[in-house]
Formats: C-alpha cells, sequence, structure tokens
C-alpha cells in the first residue's frame, strides 16, 4: 500500500488523508470511517459534559467540600462523599491484597511451569471466572460468602487479630470484608490473565541466561517478574480500575451504611453501589445531582486508572512482543 | 564446600515451595469457579420448570416465573446488537484499516479505555440525555446503554482480528487495481469474518450479564413487554431484585434465573472458545 500512497505523494496532505489511491469511494469509505472514530471521542465528551453539566447543581452548593464532607444526610439535605470514597478505596484495596498474590501465582504457573496441555485449558477455566456476572456473584455473596464468613472466617480473625481496631466489631457476615473478598474474586481473572501476557512477551533468552548462570526454577521466575515489572504494575492497576467500580456484587454484600469504620467487619459503601441504590428513589434534584456527582467522580478516576494500566501493559507488550512469543 | 552445599539445598527448597505454591492459587482459582458453578446449579435447578421459564412474575406464595424477563433481556439483546455491532465493526475496520496516525492512536487508547470505565456510569449518563428527557424508562434506553458497552469491545477484538489477515491478502487486491474500501469489504472483512463474528459472540454475553447500567435505564417490569417505549424486564434486574427480597420463595427463583442466565453466558463463551481452539 506504501507503493500506492507513493505514487501520490505529490497530492497535497489532505486529499491524502482522505484517499491515498486518489479514488472516491475511498474518500467516502474513509470519511464515514473517521466519523465513527470520532464518534467515540465524541462519547467520551458526551459523558464529560452531560455528568458535569447534571452536578452543577451539587458542585454550587457544596464545591469542594463535597469530597471531605462525612456527612450523606438526603432528609436533611447534606450531601458529602467521604464515605463512598472511603469505601471505595478501601474495598479495592482489600481486593487488591487478596488478589495480587493469588493472580500473580496463577499467571506464573501457567506461563512458567504448566505444559501446554494444562496451561490452556485451565488458563480457560480461570478466565471464565471473569465471565460470570457481577449480579451473579452478589447472589452468591448474599448466600453462601457471607455466611460462611461469619460463621468462620470472621471469628477466627476477632480471636487472632482481634488486638487490632481492624478486626473487632460486630460479625455479621455482610461488611467491607466480604465486600473486598468478592472483589477480590472478581478481579483475580483480570490481573492474572494480564500478566499472563506481560510474562509472555519477556524474551526466552532471558529465561535461558538465568537458567545457564545456575539460577533455580524460582530464581529465573524473579528473573522474569522483575522484567515485566512495569506490564504487572498495569496489570494490578487495570485491577483496580476494575475494582473501583464493580457494582452489583458489592452492593449486595457490603452492607451499604455511608459510615467510616476503621473494621473491616463494619457495613460500609462504596461509591457505584451508592448510585446503584438511591438513584431511582433520589427526591429532589440536589439529592439525584449529588448522584450524578458521584457519577463524575467515578468516570474521572476510572478514566486516569485506566489510562496509566494502558500505557504501562503497551510499552511492555509491545516493546518485545513478537520475540517473547516464540519462547 | 559443605556450606556452599547447605546454600545450594536452601535454594533448591525455596524453588520447590514456590512453585508448588503457585499450582496451588491455580488449583484455588478452579476449585472457586468449580464451587460457584455447582452451587448454582444445585440451587437452580431445583425451581426450574417449563411454567417459569414461561410465566410472568407473580405475588409471594404464588408461583410465578420469569419469561417476560426472558423476552425483555433478548429485546435489549437486540437493541443493543443493532446499534453496538455495526458501531463498534466500523471502529475496528478504522483502527485496523485506516487510522495508522496520531489520531488513530488516540482512538485507540480512547476505545481501550472506554472498556474499563464503569457500567454503572454508562447506566448513570444514559439517563442524563435519554431518560431524563423522554421522563420515563424505557427498553430503548437500556439497549443504548448497553450499546455504549458493547461498542468498545467489539472495536478492539474486531482491530485485533483484522490485523491477523496477512497483508499479503491486501496487496494481491490492491495489485489487481481495487481501491482500498472494496479491498476491505470484499477481501479483508470476509478473511477475518469468523474472529468478528467470535468477538460479537463474546460481546453478546458480556452485556448480557450487565445489570448495574439497565437499573435506571430499563428499569423492570413485572410484565411482558409490549413496547419499546415502556419499562422492560431483564433476567440480571429480576435477579438482583430476587436476591435482595426478604422472600425464600424469589430466593429460589433468583437462583433458577442464574442458572438460565448462566447457561446462556457460559453456552456462548465455551462455544467461541472451542470454535477458535485453533488461535489460542
Amino acid at each position: 500500500m506504501s507503493a500506492v500512497s507513493e505514487k501520490f505523494a505529490t497530492y497535497s496532505t489532505w486529499r491524502r488523508v482522505l484517499s491515498p489511491t486518489g479514488n472516491t469511494g475511498d474518500a467516502v469509505f474513509r470519511i464515514l470511517m473517521l466519523l465513527v472514530a470520532l464518534l467515540m471521542v465524541g462519547i467520551v465528551l458526551a459523558k464529560m459534559i452531560a455528568l458535569s453539566a447534571d452536578s452543577v447543581l451539587s458542585i454550587r452548593q457544596f464545591g469542594f467540600g463535597f469530597l471531605t464532607s462525612q456527612h450523606w444526610d438526603p432528609i436533611n439535605g447534606k450531601f458529602g462523599a467521604l464515605p463512598f470514597i472511603y469505601g471505595t478505596v478501601a474495598s479495592s484495596l482489600i481486593a487488591l491484597l487478596i488478589s495480587v498474590p493469588f493472580s500473580l501465582g496463577i499467571a506464573i504457573f501457567l506461563v512458567e511451569q504448566a505444559p501446554h496441555y494444562i496451561a490452556k485449558p485451565v488458563g480457560f477455566l480461570v478466565e471464565l471466572l471473569a465471565a460470570i456476572p457481577s449480579v451473579v456473584y452478589g447472589l452468591w455473596g448474599i448466600f453462601v460468602l457471607g455466611p460462611f464468613m461469619r460463621q468462620y472466617i470472621q471469628p477466627a480473625l476477632a480471636s487472632w487479630l482481634g488486638w487490632l481496631p481492624l478486626f473487632r466489631g460486630t460479625i455479621t457476615g455482610i461488611g467491607l470484608l466480604t465486600g473486598g473478598l468478592i472483589l477480590a474474586i472478581m478481579v483475580t481473572p483480570i490481573i492474572s490473565a494480564v500478566v499472563r501476557d506481560v510474562l509472555a512477551s519477556v524474551p526466552g533468552s532471558q529465561r535461558e541466561a538465568a537458567l545457564a548462570l545456575g539460577a533455580t526454577k524460582w530464581e529465573m521466575i524473579r528473573v522474569v517478574l522483575v522484567n515485566g515489572a512495569p506490564g504487572i504494575a498495569g496489570a494490578v492497576i487495570l485491577g483496580l480500575g476494575r475494582a473501583l467500580g464493580e457494582t452489583m456484587a458489592v452492593t449486595m454484600v457490603i452492607g451499604n451504611r455511608p459510615e467510616i469504620s476503621l473494621s473491616v467487619f463494619e457495613p460500609s459503601y462504596t461509591i457505584a453501589s451508592a448510585i446503584a441504590n438511591e438513584f431511582t428513589e433520589a427526591t429532589g434534584d440536589l439529592y439525584l445531582s449529588s448522584l450524578v456527582e458521584l457519577g463524575l467522580i467515578l468516570f474521572l478516576v476510572t478514566f486516569i486508572v485506566n489510562g496509566i494500566a494502558r500505557v504501562l501493559v503497551w510499552n511492555v507488550t509491545r516493546q518485545t512482543g513478537g520475540v517473547g512469543r516464540a519462547a | 564446600m559443605t556450606n556452599y552445599g547447605h546454600a545450594d539445598q536452601m535454594r533448591r527448597a525455596t524453588s520447590a515451595v514456590m512453585t508448588t505454591l503457585t499450582a496451588l492459587c491455580t488449583v484455588l482459582a478452579v476449585a472457586a469457579l468449580v464451587v460457584i458453578l455447582f452451587y448454582i446449579a444445585w440451587q437452580g435447578i431445583g425451581s426450574l420448570s417449563l411454567q417459569f421459564l414461561i410465566d410472568r412474575p407473580r405475588p409471594v406464595g404464588e408461583g410465578g416465573g420469569i419469561g417476560n424477563a426472558i423476552v425483555g433481556s433478548l429485546v435489549l439483546l437486540l437493541i443493543s446488537s443493532a446499534f453496538g455491532l455495526p458501531l463498534g465493526i466500523c471502529v475496528g475496520v478504522y483502527l485496523s484499516e485506516i487510522g495508522r496516525g496520531r489520531f488513530g492512536g488516540t482512538v485507540r487508547f480512547i476505545v481501550d479505555t472506554l472498556t474499563g470505565i464503569p457500567s454503572i456510569v454508562t447506566g448513570v449518563f444514559v439517563y442524563a440525555i435519554l431518560v431524563l428527557p423522554m421522563k420515563h424508562f424505557s427498553a430503548f434506553a437500556g439497549g443504548v446503554a448497553l450499546a455504549l458497552i458493547m461498542i468498545p469491545i467489539v472495536a478492539r477484538t474486531t482491530e485485533e482480528m483484522l490485523k491477523l489477515v496477512p497483508h499479503s491478502l491486501r496487496e494481491g487486491a490492491l495489485a489487481l487495481g481495487a481501491p482500498q474500501w472494496r479491498v476491505i469489504l470484499g477481501v479483508v472483512i470476509p478473511a477475518a469474518a469468523p474472529g468478528i463474528a467470535t468477538g460479537a459472540m463474546l460481546a453478546i454475553a458480556r452485556v448480557s450479564g450487565e445489570t448495574a447500567p439497565l437499573l435506571f435505564t430499563a428499569f423492570g417490569s413485572r410484565f411482558f413487554p409490549t413496547s419499546l417505549n415502556e419499562p422492560i424486564a431483564s433476567l440480571t434486574v429480576q435477579i438482583y431484585n430476587y436476591a435482595i427480597s426478604p422472600y425464600d420463595e424469589w430466593h429460589a427463583q433468583a437462583w433458577a434465573a442464574t442458572l438460565v442466565l448462566m447457561t446462556l453466558v457460559l453456552g456462548i463463551n465455551i462455544i467461541v472458545r472451542f470454535l477458535t481452539r485453533r488461535k489460542f
């Protein structure tokens, strides 16, 4: 194709962009495709504009105080987002704490250890965990994971680690810890899938060099991990983005109480679950506007988080992509 | 020498322990999947009957079913596919065949980032641009919300599939004198069609499990749909409403509805994997 465009290199740039082959049909086709691509940019801008426009009321009323106020009191018209921000960040951090070691373990096993005939089907099974809808995890969380936490895990934690304020409080099975745990199950397949790609793109020569110097299997794996570190960081941030915005499963097990508590046993509330729960019953413009502002915050944060993650993952998998696949 | 041997044994032991741990992580993840799936099957199968699949919801104690929710979910999937698939495929074509410059890179970045935006944000967005001006929830709004989630997924898989088409095919067609648009429509897309189709199926599987964007766009309904301009039921919203209800009978129905939903979602995923065995 480059030969074709060289032939028309004398055309004006504008003309060449639209139709490098000088064909009218091409110009029409390119413009159509370009419009659709512009639509993508338009959707992002429209989301930002629509969400901002509908949260103007709340932004004017509370300003930056919205982010730092602890009081979410719809009856008295007071809206502060801090309990939701806390709940969102805390549940996501719990999820990452649990899921990152697991995801790394799974990815290492599938890329570095398991033979192909095991890695393929098992990798598919792990990916199936990501295909289970959020609401199904929520249902399972309410009736299986919640009671299990109440009966076994939380009493055990309270008796061993009860001296920490983190593990005190009433044991109900529903709360921040259960929310974080269900998030962990949900983000594990996502993080491990990206880490698998990252590890696979580390050149085989790195492994051979380590082994040739007398490294054990695990020492070789550490060399591979160091090589893929930026991509692994990207994978973790990608998982964070998913955990921050996950709605249904968390809503169903986190308890939905807008309070900040040190204990991970206590109910909490996330930005996404606040929107899911209260949007349809929001009476009054200010209430609705505050909820839309929560949506705007979630949009901006996840957009930035995902952007960072993509850049990190792209840099690793693209640099060495072709070489590593062969290994 | 003995010292060296000891250190060596420690290294080997560490290696053995760590590589066992990684295997254990994998076993646990697969075990979690098996436990969840079997629990759904075990709980769901009890309330499943033909009557349950075709009836509409009834008050507690009178049975009822999820027929309207199944129809509603299918309608929502049809609307979202009608918008989402063609637009997504076009964006994919743009990214693979046309947008190679800086603007193409920007679009690729935006599309990639859009796939990570929480679906509930899309719900709020569609509420703001469609539900508020129309002043009521509607099947149409729900379909648009799902389409918006579908587009970036379809776009990225289409782009990946088109990139797998060998350059020699494009060059051959161009050398025969075909303009680029005919090369793309007549040669490149047909060559990648099976891949594009599987990508589309995965996107459909993904949005059929979405709940959050439907809560305040399609809203839900206890009746069979009669118009696209009114609220409509869906399997996922029905499961949610029944799950958080206080009635044991509705909990049982939630499990049965989940079994139906999971059969659809996992069925698509497994079929797709089976069809694309060669590539992975």
